[in-house]
C-alpha cells in the first residue's frame, strides 16, 4: 500500500486508509458466515452455539449413515454430471457456430441463448412444471437434467466463446492448407487449444446444477431430492448440526471447483505470456 | 472448402471466382448455423416453450367454456343489462346436469369462485339439488328456487366474463384490478388487494439491497483495482469464495449467526452491549443482510473490471493540472466508473427482483417477495392463472431491465466478447 505513488497529501492518505478499513470490514462480512458455520459441524453438542462443548465427528457420521442425505448427495452428483455433459456438447457446438456465424440476427440469437441466466428461477421453474407435468417429466431424473442443462449451457457458451475469441483462426487455416480434414483439424489443433476454456465451462456448468434448488423444489419427487433441496427442508424444519456438516461438504466441493478454475486461469495466462 | 472449390472448377471453369467464393461462404454460414441449431431447439423445448406456456396460462380461460358450453353460447348475445332470458337458464341447467354426470362441475366452480367469492357454493348446491332437466319454461324458476343467487345479475356477468377463450382477469388481478358488473375496470376490494403492495415491497427490498451492495462494493472494488496484482488476486479470494459457495450454505450460515441464540447475539451479550437478544432474523433486516451478502460479488466484479480499465495517468494528469484530490476523484475518476456502477447495480437489482429462496428462509410473512406468491399459487393453492399472471409481470420487468443492461454493457466482456 506504501507503493501507491499518487498518495501525496494527508487527505489522500486518510481517504486511502478509510478505503482499507471499509474494505476490511466488507471482507469480514463476506467471509465470516462461511467460516463461522464450519466449526459447528465438528461440535459434540447439538446446539449451534459457541463455545463448542467439545469436538466430534458425530454429525458427519450422522450424514454418512443417513440414507436421506447420502441419496441426496448421489442425486446431486448424477444430475450435475449428466447436465454438465449435455450442456458441454450443446454449448461448445453453439459457441463454435456463433464464432463463425455472421448475421444481423446474431445479437438476438445470443440474447436468447443467454437468457436462462437472467430470467428469475421461479419463472423458469413454474413454466417447466406446467410444461413437463403432462409429458411425465416431473419427478424424473431426465426432467431435472434437461432443466439444469438449460440453465448451465449459457455459462458454457460464454466461457468457450471467450476462449474462441482469443483463438488464432490462422492455425485452423494452416491445418486445412496442409490437408487436414475439418474434423481432424478440430481434434488435433483446435480442441487442445480451447481445452482450458472447455474445462472452465464444465466447472461453471457443474456448479450451476450443483447449487440449483428452485427448479428441484418444483420438479423433483422424493426420489430425486438433491443436496441443496434436502438442506432447504432441513433449514425450514429445524437446523440440526447435520446441516452444518452438509454445508461443509458443499463448501468443500465449491472450494475444489474454484481452485481448479483459478489453476486453469493461471495456466492460461502463463501460456499466453510465453507465447507473446 | 477446398473440395467445393475443386468440384466447382471441374464442372464449369468459367464460373467467376467471386461467385464461387460467395457460394463457399454461404456454405460456411450454413454450417455455422447448423452448429447453433441443436442448442436453439433444445432451449425451445426446455426454456422458451415452458415460458410461453406460462404466459399463455396467464390469459387462457377454457374451463367454463368447456364445462358450461350451452350457457356460454346462450350468454354470447346477452347485453349484460337485465337478467338473461329463459333460454340461458335452460341452457345452464342442462350444462350443470351434464357436468355433474361427468364430474367436472368442481373445475368450473373453482374458476368462477376466483372471480366471485362464494360461486363455488352457488354452483355445487345447484348441481346437488337439480334433480332433472326442468320442464320447458320453468328453468329460471327452478334455479332461483334452489339458489336465489341466480336472480343476481353479477352471477351471470361472472359466467359471461369467464367464458373465454382468453381473459384479462388474471392479469388485472395481478395488478389489484377487476371488472365490475358493468364491465368497467375498477380497483379490487381493499381487503383482497395485496399484489401492488407485494410488488412495491419486492421493488423496495431490491432497491435497498442494490444500494447496500453499491455502498459496500465500491470501496472494495476500488481497493482491488488499485492494489498491485499479487495482493489484489489474494484478496479476490474473499470475493470469489462466497460467490462460489452454495446459496443454501450462505443462507443457513446467516440463520446460525443471527438467530436469537446465535453467534452475533451471544457476542453482543458477552460484550455487555445488550441484555435481551435482538431480533435479527425472520424479518426485513435478516432478508436485506442475507441478500446483500449473496449479491455483493455481482456488484464488486463489474465495478472492479470497469475500474481496472481506468488508466492511473488520468488521475495523475488531473493532479498535475492542479485539481485537488477530491475534485479529481469526483470529476475524473467517478464518471469513468459510471458504466461499471450502472452494470453492477442493474445486475444486482435484476437478480434481487426474482429472489425466492433467501426471503423464504430468513424472512417473515411480511417480507415475502413476488416469487414467493408465484410459487405459492403454483404448488399450494393451484391457482395457475394467477401464478402465471404474476409471473408475466415479473418477467416483463426483468426483460425490460435486462434490455437496458444489454445496452449498457454492449461491447463489454459480459457476452464473452462474441458480439462483432
Amino acid at each position: 500500500m506504501s507503493d501507491n505513488s499518487s498518495l501525496r497529501t494527508p487527505s489522500q492518505r486518510i481517504a486511502w486508509s478509510a478505503t482499507i478499513v471499509v474494505s476490511t470490514l466488507v471482507f469480514i462480512f463476506l467471509i465470516t458466515p462461511i467460516l463461522a458455520i464450519m466449526p459447528l459441524s465438528f461440535s459434540s453438542g447439538s446446539y449451534l452455539t459457541y463455545p463448542l462443548p467439545g469436538l466430534s465427528l458425530r454429525w458427519y457420521d450422522d450424514f454418512i449413515n443417513s440414507p436421506r442425505w447420502m441419496n441426496s448427495l448421489k442425486n446431486s452428483m448424477i444430475i450435475g454430471v449428466a447436465s454438465t455433459l449435455l450442456s458441454m456438447i450443446l454449448g461448445t457446438l453453439a459457441a463454435l457456430g456463433l464464432a463463425q456465424w455472421k448475421s444481423r440476427f446474431k445479437p438476438l440469437v445470443l440474447a436468447f441463448v443467454l437468457s436462462p441466466v437472467v430470467v428469475p428461477g421461479v419463472i423458469t421453474a413454474v413454466g417447466l412444471y406446467f410444461f413437463f407435468a403432462p409429458i411425465g417429466l416431473t419427478g424424473s431424473y431426465l426432467g431435472l437434467i434437461l432443466a439444469h442443462t438449460a440453465l448451465a449451457t449459457p455459462f458454457v457458451v460464454i466461457t468457450v466463446g471467450a476462449t474462441l475469441q482469443s483463438f488464432d483462426t490462422n492455425l485452423a487455416r494452416a491445418a486445412a492448407s496442409l490437408g487436414a480434414s475439418s474434423l481432424y483439424a478440430f481434434r488435433r489443433v483446435i480442441l487442445p487449444l480451447i481445452l482450458p476454456g472447455l474445462a472452465s465451462g464444465a466447472l461453471f456448468a457443474f456448479a450451476t446444477s450443483f447449487d440449483e434448488v428452485v427448479i428441484v423444489l418444483f420438479m423433483a419427487g422424493p426420489e430425486q431430492r438433491t443436496l441443496p433441496r434436502e438442506m432447504f427442508s432441513g433449514i425450514r424444519e429445524n437446523i440440526s448440526p447435520t446441516i452444518t456438516a452438509a454445508a461443509v461438504i458443499l463448501t468443500t466441493v465449491s472450494v475444489i471447483l474454484l481452485a481448479t478454475l483459478e489453476g486453469l486461469r493461471r495456466r492460461n495466462e502463463r501460456l499466453k505470456g510465453s507465447g507473446a | 472448402m477446398t473440395a467445393a472449390l475443386l468440384t466447382g472448377a471441374d464442372a464449369k471453369t468459367e464460373v467467376p471466382l467471386k461467385r464461387r467464393l460467395r457460394r463457399a461462404e454461404r456454405r460456411r454460414q450454413a454450417k455455422a448455423l447448423a452448429l447453433v441449431l441443436p442448442l436453439l431447439l433444445f432451449l425451445l423445448f426446455t426454456f422458451a416453450g415452458p415460458i410461453a406456456g406460462m404466459l399463455w396460462r396467464a390469459v387462457d380461460d377454457h374451463e367454463v367454456r368447456q364445462i358450461l358450453p350451452q350457457a356460454v353460447a346462450a350468454l354470447a348475445s346477452w347485453d349484460s343489462k337485465d337478467l338473461p332470458d329463459e333460454k340461458a337458464y335452460a341452457a345452464l341447467a342442462s350444462d350443470i346436469l351434464a357436468a355433474r354426470a361427468s364430474g367436472t362441475i368442481a373445475i368450473a366452480a373453482k374458476r368462477l369462485n376466483y372471480a366471485l367469492n362464494g360461486f363455488r357454493t352457488i354452483l355445487t348446491s345447484t348441481a346437488r339439488n337439480l334433480k332433472a332437466a326442468p320442464e320447458p319454461g320453468t328453468a329460471k324458476e327452478a334455479l332461483v328456487k334452489i339458489n336465489p343467487a341466480w336472480r343476481e345479475r353479477t352471477t351471470w356477468t361472472t359466467i359471461k366474463d369467464a367464458s373465454g377463450p382468453v381473459t384479462g382477469f388474471y392479469l388485472l388481478a395481478a395488478l389489484d384490478l377487476t371488472r365490475n358488473v358493468d364491465g368497467a375496470i375498477v380497483a379490487t376490494a381493499p381487503d383482497q388487494a395485496i399484489y401492488r403492495e407485494v410488488f412495491a415491497r419486492t421493488f423496495l427490498i431490491s432497491l435497498s439491497v442494490t444500494a447496500l451492495c453499491l455502498m459496500l462494493g465500491f470501496p472494495v472494488a476500488y481497493l482491488l483495482a488499485t492494489l498491485p496484482p499479487g495482493r489484489s488476486n489474494l484478496l479476490m479470494i474473499f470475493v470469489l469464495l462466497p460467490f462460489w459457495t452454495s446459496l443454501l450454505v450462505r443462507t443457513c450460515a446467516w440463520i446460525v449467526l443471527l438467530q436469537s441464540k446465535g453467534v452475533v447475539n451471544d457476542s453482543l451479550h458477552w460484550l455487555g452491549i445488550i441484555d435481551e437478544p435482538l431480533r435479527l432474523i425472520y424479518n426485513r433486516f435478516g432478508v436485506c443482510v442475507a441478500m446483500t451478502h449473496v449479491l455483493l460479488p455481482f456488484m464488486i466484479l463489474p465495478l472492479y473490471s470497469s475500474m481496472k480499465a481506468i488508466s492511473p495517468a488520468y488521475m495523475r494528469a488531473a493532479a498535475s493540472l492542479g485539481a485537488p484530490p477530491l475534485t479529481a476523484f469526483l470529476r475524473i475518476y467517478l464518471p469513468q466508473t459510471l458504466p461499471g456502477i450502472g452494470a453492477g447495480s442493474l445486475l444486482v437489482f435484476i437478480l434481487a427482483l426474482g429472489y425466492y429462496i433467501t426471503p423464504a428462509l430468513v424472512g417473515g410473512a411480511a417480507d415475502q417477495m413476488i416469487s414467493y406468491f408465484i410459487a405459492l399459487y403454483t404448488t399450494e393453492t393451484a391457482n395457475w392463472g394467477l401464478a402465471s399472471a404474476l409471473g408475466a409481470v415479473l418477467l416483463l420487468a426483468t426483460v425490460l431491465l435486462a434490455l437496458v443492461y444489454g445496452k449498457l454493457v454492449q461491447g463489454q466482456q459480459v457476452t464473452g466478447g462474441m458480439k462483432n
